[in-house]
């Protein structure tokens, strides 16, 4: 009787943290060198990119929205910016050129769904094959583009204040960032409230349409963010990145951690444990050199059996479940 | 008696010349063949993408060449898609006038040998480009990957020294593709024949070098000793040099690649010392080659999937010793040539 009603409070998030948890302190007694501080360091720096596209998916993803359009914004606004500097702007024009644009994209996502009523999956997909396509056909001239030598984006990937990246404290940061915009805002608990029932919120007099089209545009510029980040650490972008799964990746760091894609739950903690979750297993999967096929496999299982448990403990029923759900 | 000899001579000289006239209008027949075999011939290059140093440097050289002899050159872009290249070389096969000859980088070892087998039958000259794969081209042109591998484990070998912990990391580029298993295989027969070396881990970068600099990391992390890390691809061995750069090993650990030779991409980093060695490919050697072949086949008589040939680039493991000013090309100039 008491286990079950324990048990019944074991939602997708806790479960996730218990696997994390018995990941960690395994590794932690089973592998030599696992339990190091450069070792933990590294294992934040691996999803910390990853974790601020994350929390701009997160923030999409609880208003009942999604964004493909993310990768694609992260890898062209930067090699965009980049090629402008290389091609001789100024530091300043480049940078408020490449903002404008990474601005323009959250804003026409955002009003179409907003006010042109397209769903989320299929505005998003388009824009970003156009933002990828455009750039990468009329704005640079190579995959990759290169940052010029001395710019601060070099600075910036070399800086680690008491040895740690500075990845790691601009991750932590937006993440409390976004922890206050959602949880002590007026507009970031309007966030949850348009997404649990948006006809609801708007009956309730909230500007459900302009909060929708800010939340595209706070994910565009995280985006552009996590896209900087990456250029200062390999002193340069490849925007091959728009072919890889990192979108998938995105989106299973806020789905593992329990943030579901119906709109209306979850919050910052949600995608710190995702996040946790993925940098601790692909860490250890690389000290015990298992083989990329093996791990995509074992990546898939924990994610299913994660939302199995879920599904059991926590069966949907009318009164959870919802039109429009993913 | 001086001048009349003289103008004998000259009277002689100018009949000589006289006579010598019809010999000389007598014109070489090969111009006129070598016209007739290659003009108006439609040749299309289908690398894995455009937006990369190699295939631009191809594209550059081909397309100065084709025109020269006046067929016309067209290339398509899959973008890294294989749907999207099968795609282009169904619709190539399709197309009319169909392409004399198809000039394709496949993604890995099966995937377009139907295709392209079809190709064949259909009287098109196939070329394979860089990556081999399990099908029987008129030629393949491009790197013998077992040997690359070799070099650059020799290269690694040489740079850790005896003294070294002989410890090797690898950063292979992922398991499907041709390059990647062959580059796996002609390391591994250097290092197993090496006194002492050996591999203390091999993860996958998937070509991506935010992955690689994320597995390098955690390589440096559990073996700070290692002496020699070999990252399959330039594309992606940025990411590990940023991880040994961060981790402050550039003194202690060599970062060994391979790549197409262009200067931005591997001889600025040589010069720098990101990489200690790049197995570079003499990308206009390679491009003349091709050249060579689209001007024999064409005019060889042979028919399409009747004979297979393999020319290997010859390659040598790069450092700073034998840096040479043209030991890399330039991008911007081979395109510049085109306008």
């Amino acid at each position: 009787m008491d286990l079950s009603r324990h048990l019944r409070g074991l939602n997708q998030a806790r479960i996730v943290v218990a696997i994390t948890v018995l990941i960690f302190v395994i590794a932690s007694v089973a592998l030599p060198g696992f339990l190091t501080p450069d070792n933990l360091i590294a294992i934040i720096r691996s999803v910390s990119v990853l974790g601020i596209l994350a929390l701009g998916m997160a923030i999409v993803i609880i208003g009942r929205g999604i964004d493909l359009s993310m990768v694609a914004v992260m890898a062209m606004s930067v090699a965009w910016y980049l090629q402008l500097l290389n091609n001789g702007w100024g530091d300043h024009a480049a940078l408020a050129l490449a903002l404008a644009g990474v601005l323009a994209i959250g804003l026409v996502n955002g009003f179409l769904v907003a006010y042109a009523d397209v769903p989320a999956i299929f505005v998003t997909l388009a824009t970003g094959s156009f933002t990828f396509g455009f750039v990468r056909s009329q704005l640079i001239a190579q995959d990759a583009v290169t940052v010029p030598g001395d710019h601060w984006i070099i600075g910036l990937g070399k800086a680690r204040p008491a040895d740690v990246p500075a990845d790691i404290y601009i991750f932590l940061i937006l993440a409390f960032a976004a922890f206050l915009f959602l949880r002590f805002t007026k507009w970031g608990r309007y966030v949850y409230y348009a997404g649990d029932n948006p006809l609801a919120a708007r009956n309730a007099g909230m500007p459900v349409r302009p909060m929708l089209v800010l939340r595209y545009v706070l994910s565009a510029l995280s985006a552009f963010i996590a896209g900087l980040l990456t250029a200062s650490s390999l002193q340069s972008i490849n925007t091959r990145v728009v072919n890889s799964n990192l979108l998938y990746d995105i989106v299973l760091v806020a789905v593992i951690g329990g943030i579901g894609l119906s709109g209306g739950k979850g919050g910052v903690r949600n995608v710190l444990i995702g996040a946790a979750l993925i940098g601790i297993l692909l860490n250890v999967m690389t000290i015990l050199d298992i083989p990329q096929l093996e791990q995509n496999l074992i990546k898939s299982t924990i994610l299913l059996v994660a939302i199995l448990i879920d599904g059991l403990l926590n069966p949907r029923d009318e009164q959870t479940a919802q039109q429009g759900d993913i | 008696m001086k001048l009349k000899t003289f103008a004998t001579a000259a009277a002689l000289a100018l009949a000589g010349i006289g006579l010598a006239g019809p010999s000389l209008a007598e014109s070489d027949p090969g111009p006129a063949e070598y016209a007739q075999a290659l003009n108006g011939k439609r040749i299309v290059l289908i690398p894995m993408a455009m937006g990369f140093d190699l295939a631009q440097g191809w594209a550059a050289i081909l397309e100065r060449e084709v025109k020269a002899f006046g067929g016309t050159f067209e290339t398509r872009d899959p973008n890294w898609s294989t749907e999207a290249g099968a795609q282009a070389i169904t619709e190539a096969i399709a197309s009319d006038p169909k392409p004399d000859m198809l000039i394709v980088m496949p993604p890995d070892l099966n995937s377009y040998s139907r295709l392209l087998k079809k190709a064949q039958d259909k009287g098109i000259f196939v070329l394979l480009i860089d990556n081999p794969a399990n099908f029987a081209p008129d030629a393949y042109m491009g790197s013998n990957w077992t040997r690359l591998g070799e070099l650059e484990a020799e290269a690694a070998v040489k740079a850790c020294g005896d003294g070294s912990s002989k410890k090797i990391g690898l950063v292979q580029g992922d398991e499907v593709n041709a390059t990647s298993i062959y580059q796996y295989e002609g390391i591994m027969k250097v290092l197993d024949a090496a006194e002492g070396f050996q591999v203390v881990a091999k993860p996958v970068s998937n070509w991506d070098p935010t992955n690689s600099r994320t597995v390098t990391a955690t390589m440096l992390q559990q073996n700070p000793d290692i002496c020699a890390i070999i990252d399959f691809w330039d594309g992606d061995a940025t990411g590990a040099a940023a991880a040994i750069r961060d981790a402050n090993l550039q003194d202690k650990v060599k970062l060994i690649t391979t790549g197409g030779g262009e200067q931005t991409a591997d001889c600025d980093m040589i010069q720098n010392g990101t990489y200690h060695a790049v197995v570079m490919t003499e990308l206009v050697r390679e491009a003349g080659d091709m050249v060579a072949m689209i001007k024999y086949l064409l005019q060889s008589g042979v028919k399409p999937g009747e004979h297979t040939a393999r020319i290997y680039t010859l390659e040598q493991a790069t450092t700073k010793e034998n840096l040479r000013p043209d030991s890399c090309w330039n991008l911007k100039a081979l395109q510049a040539m085109n306008q």
